[in-house]
């Protein structure tokens, strides 16, 4: 079961990463991006990374994607949304598929029972990795805060226009 | 049966080798500032699964670390990708031989 998994998600990886890099369109390339991230946090999870995977989710997926994309936008002009729909198909397949989604989340939420019996409860990984960061590598978490200050004033220089 | 991590370790090493490829391939600079993330995402899985293999979280505390310098990175470098295109209005590392502007 756990090499079905790794053997898929290693495939989705390796695959949106050849797509990213083999993709002549910068859009293309940061949904791919974002597919391997997290296909990345999946791996997380196999390897009991809970707050990695979370992390990695909110801070990758989240935040850093959502740069990139709007760094596209302003730079790359793309064509504009008028004219014929080239891909009417895929979008008159869009309410169909959430509708299949919403069910399956459903019928998920309803059938499903909480943690598998037989397991002890999760021993805290996060908990442990707080405690380290406060502990053992509380400077260079304190450095941390400084760089993202500096990275942040920075970023305002940089991006100001030029009087 | 559970994957041992060499496995991860070998997707780890592909991934990054795919992410040098686009760098060394691509001209423009935000496909290479992604093909990097692919590179910083690959240390990152062979981080964690060496913490799985010695039983020891310093590993991930140690992605922590990577992730919150990644954001910063990415602020900064996009930041000047645009300071640039704002002089040059092209978009391609082969016009950028000046470390000036």
């Amino acid at each position: 079961m756990e090499w079905v998994a790794f053997v898929v998600i290693s495939l989705i990886a390796l695959g949106s990463a050849l797509g990213l890099i083999l993709n002549r369109n910068a859009i293309h390339g940061a949904l791919f991006l974002v597919t391997n991230l997290g296909s990345i946090a999946a791996l997380y999870l196999m390897l009991g990374a809970e707050f990695l995977a979370a992390a990695q989710v909110i801070v990758y997926a989240g935040a850093i994607m959502v740069l990139f994309v709007f760094a596209i936008m302003v730079l790359i002009p793309g064509k504009e949304e008028t004219g014929p729909d080239p891909r009417r198909v895929w979008r008159l397949l869009a309410l169909p598929a959430g509708t299949a989604l919403l069910l399956l989340l459903v019928v998920m939420a309803v059938t499903g029972r909480g943690p598998a019996p037989g397991r002890p409860p999760a021993t805290g990984n996060v908990e442990t990795i707080g405690r380290l960061l406060f502990t053992d590598y509380l400077f260079p978490f304190e450095l941390t805060s400084v760089l993202l200050l500096a990275a942040m004033v920075g970023v305002l220089l940089l991006a100001r226009r030029r009087a | 049966m559970s994957v041992p991590p060499t496995y991860y370790l070998a997707l780890a090493a592909a991934l990054f080798s795919i992410g040098v490829v686009g760098v060394i391939i691509r001209r423009n600079p935000l496909v290479i500032f992604m093909s990097i993330e692919l590179m910083l995402n690959a240390a990152n899985l062979s981080f964690v699964a060496f913490g799985h293999r010695l039983g020891s979280p310093d590993g991930q505390a140690l992605v922590f670390f990577v992730m919150a310098v990644a954001a910063a990175e990415v602020a900064v470098g996009l930041a000047i990708i645009v300071a640039i295109f704002r002089v040059r209005r092209r978009l391609s590392v082969d016009d950028l031989n000046l470390m000036r502007w």
